[in-house]
């Protein structure tokens, strides 16, 4: 799919890096742990987000009851971008792609009745991580549970998001400093708790080659390492909270071969340039989610096929925890059944195939090896230029990358691509391009989100509005924007005093914002 | 002369992978292609379609706002002076293809459409378009 030329068989003339190196040893290539699922099985953890919180925190309920064990929760798009229901640019979107949060009010109802020491939760959140992550611990901490026992994973990797997934909104620089605030903060207090959780699949999804989601996505991940160490950081006091996140895309092989070459590279950069030293802050682990783009329109069902494939890759490639789309997500969010059914899709992978019982069963497979190979070759490539570019600094190298519109060029032309090789036909696409009796079949029931959702949102944010002591938000805010103007306070605290406040989502981000500014991207075609 | 196509994503939807997809394929096609780039409002949209004097508004949405939006950015145009076609693209369920038709939307491309139907669809809008003018 990346186009890396394949040689009809591999055996032994092919020179390739590591045979003999064991599961758990250093560099980590065949899993970070040697017994790896023998121990513990994947974490099959699926991603959930929609209405109001009441509608999710259900959701989230029926997925404990079917046997997940892990929540992920996804926001809509005003939340993503810390904006209140009621902001006029939230019209039509609230509560439509995920769960809308505008205050502490939403959070407490969001996790409702569930045991937030006993599972582990994930957040997607990255321009508004610090204040979303600040109302989660002020309501765990309300219903009983103390920061220090909270475990899970904040998205918070606001470099793709200029890259890929564009949902931005200070500029870089400044959404850095908030970046480098709660890697500081949970280090000192969230021993159980990833603050970052550097994402590859939105770049991919956005278009890029299996090689650049790799390449550009432990560039980040360099780029968030440097950023903690020039905060005074010491590597091994916050490296073993940063945790990956991949998508399974299509092409099996490659991608295996790519969580293969990441959990190796990831290895050797932190020890040889890094200087880590602890075992955790070397060992690369890695949460998948199978590739929605992959996903058809036309004959929904066949894409119960292609993300169990996909799921497969994720589970050989060695992945710590999974999500598997929904045949129906290429029209609209899932059904309660066909989210149901990709989640059968694991257990069937986990509990009938038997492939989670011997670690790394590729390794020393000739093929996969020397593909793991060329994966780690056109990675160090990428590296070398952002390493140009930035002036030996990879945290410069991504930043500068961002801001002349190299990453983004880059994946609309391996966008565009892969489009022109499907619309020839050299590239097949069931059901698209090929094989497509049967699409004009009757089309599937599919989730309807009503307008209603978004009326009983701006309800209920009018009321807290209302309700709050309006003298202690207007003082919290107030420190907030003075911290905010002082680079060297970390705004963690303050920011957990204000959502304890009652102060809505788009207050904090609008007081920040008068300090930090708006980015603004110059679109490249 | 060349047609001219504003492209463009309105509201919080920051998926841009498919409008810069179509963007390429109908400026390869021989169109004037402009792209607002991200965040647009109705009213922001209606204005730019004025100002660049453009013969067909092309709206990618992948959020599920279309059925608020797509309908507010025709309305804004009319409202503006502008009478040039909207077409709507991205993921759109069936049953919501005729709503957007009545509520003004001239066509709807939807998931996996390949570049000579997006091209002949556009063409087709554009024709008609100019077909109706006095």
């Amino acid at each position: 799919m990346s186009g890396v030329p394949l040689e009809p068989v591999y055996g032994p003339d092919d020179d390739v890096a590591v045979m003999g190196d064991y599961p758990g040893q250093y560099p980590y290539t065949r899993g970070p742990y040697a017994s790896m699922y023998r121990s513990k099985l994947w974490t099959m953890r699926m991603f959930a987000g929609f209405g109001t919180a009441d509608d999710t925190n259900w959701r989230f309920k029926e997925i404990i009851r079917s046997g997940g064990d892990g929540l992920s929760t996804a926001f809509d798009m005003p939340t993503l971008l810390g904006l209140d229901s009621d902001d006029p640019m939230s019209l039509g979107e609230v509560g439509r792609c995920g769960v809308a949060i505008d205050t502490l009010a939403d959070m407490e109802d969001l996790y409702e009745g569930i045991d937030l020491g006993a599972t582990t939760t994930s957040m997607t959140i990255n321009s508004p991580a610090a204040p979303i992550f600040a109302m989660f611990i002020a309501q765990a901490e309300k219903a009983g549970t103390p920061r220090a026992r909270l475990g899970g994973t904040l998205q918070n990797d606001i470099l793709k998001e200029y890259q890929a997934q564009k949902e931005f909104v200070f500029p870089p620089r400044q959404s850095m400093r908030l970046v480098r605030d709660t890697i500081a903060f949970t280090a000192a207090e969230m021993p159980r708790w990833h603050s970052v959780s550097i994402s590859g699949y939105h770049i991919r999804e956005a278009g890029s080659t299996a090689a650049e989601e790799l390449a550009f996505t432990l560039a980040n991940g360099f780029a968030y390492v440097e950023l903690a160490m020039k905060a005074g950081l010491p590597i091994d006091s916050f490296a073993p909270r940063l945790s990956f996140f991949f998508n399974a895309h299509i092409d099996f092989f490659e991608e295996i071969a790519k969580y293969r070459a990441a959990r190796r590279i990831w290895a050797r950069w932190l020890r040889d340039r890094y200087g880590a030293v602890a075992e955790r802050s070397l060992q690369l682990r890695f949460h998948t989610q199978t590739a929605g783009v992959s996903l058809t329109a036309q004959q929904p069902e066949v894409n119960i096929v292609r993300t169990a494939i996909e799921a497969l890759a994720g589970v050989l490639g060695g992945t710590q925890s999974l999500h598997t789309n929904s045949m129906d997500e290429a029209m609209a969010l899932p059904t309660e059944k066909s989210a149901r059914i990709a989640l059968r899709t694991q257990q069937v992978i986990a509990f009938e195939t038997n492939v989670a019982h011997v670690a790394d069963p590729l390794g020393g497979s000739y093929f996969v090896e020397a593909l793991t190979d060329e994966m780690e070759r056109q990675a160090e490539e990428l590296f070398a230029h952002l390493e140009v570019l930035g002036d030996g600094s990879m945290l410069e190298g991504c930043i500068k990358g961002i801001e002349d519109n190299w990453f983004q060029g880059r994946i609309a032309d391996s966008a565009f691509d892969l489009e022109r090789k499907i619309n020839r036909g050299d590239r097949v696409v069931v059901g698209v391009n090929r094989f497509t009796e049967g699409n004009d079949e009757r089309p599937m029931d599919l989730l309807e989100i009503t307008n209603e959702d978004e009326a009983r949102q701006l309800k209920r944010l009018d009321a807290v509005r209302h309700d709050r002591n309006h003298a202690a938000v207007t003082e919290v805010l107030g420190r907030l924007a003075s911290e905010a103007a002082d680079p060297e306070i970390n705004l963690m605290p303050t920011l957990i005093d204000a959502a304890g406040a009652y102060a809505t989502l788009g207050e904090m981000m609008a007081t920040m914002g008068t300090v930090f500014g708006r980015h603004v991207e110059v679109p490249v075609i | 002369m060349s047609e001219r196509i504003l492209i463009g994503k309105v509201g919080l939807d920051g998926h841009d992978r498919g409008v810069k997809v179509v963007a390429r394929i109908l400026r390869d096609a021989g169109f004037e292609v402009i792209y607002t780039g991200l965040f647009q409002t109705p009213a922001t949209m209606a204005a730019a379609a004025v100002d660049e004097d453009v013969d067909l508004v092309g709206l990618s949405m992948l959020s599920g706002a279309h059925m608020t939006l797509a309908p507010a950015v025709v309305e804004a145009m009319r409202a503006a002076g502008s009478n040039a076609p909207v077409v709507v693209g991205g993921i759109i369920p069936d049953q919501h293809i005729e709503r957007l038709k009545a509520a003004g939307v001239a066509a709807v491309l939807t998931p996996g459409a390949p570049a000579d139907q997006v091209v002949a669809v556009i063409r087709e809008v554009l024709d008609q378009a100019a077909a109706a003018q006095p």
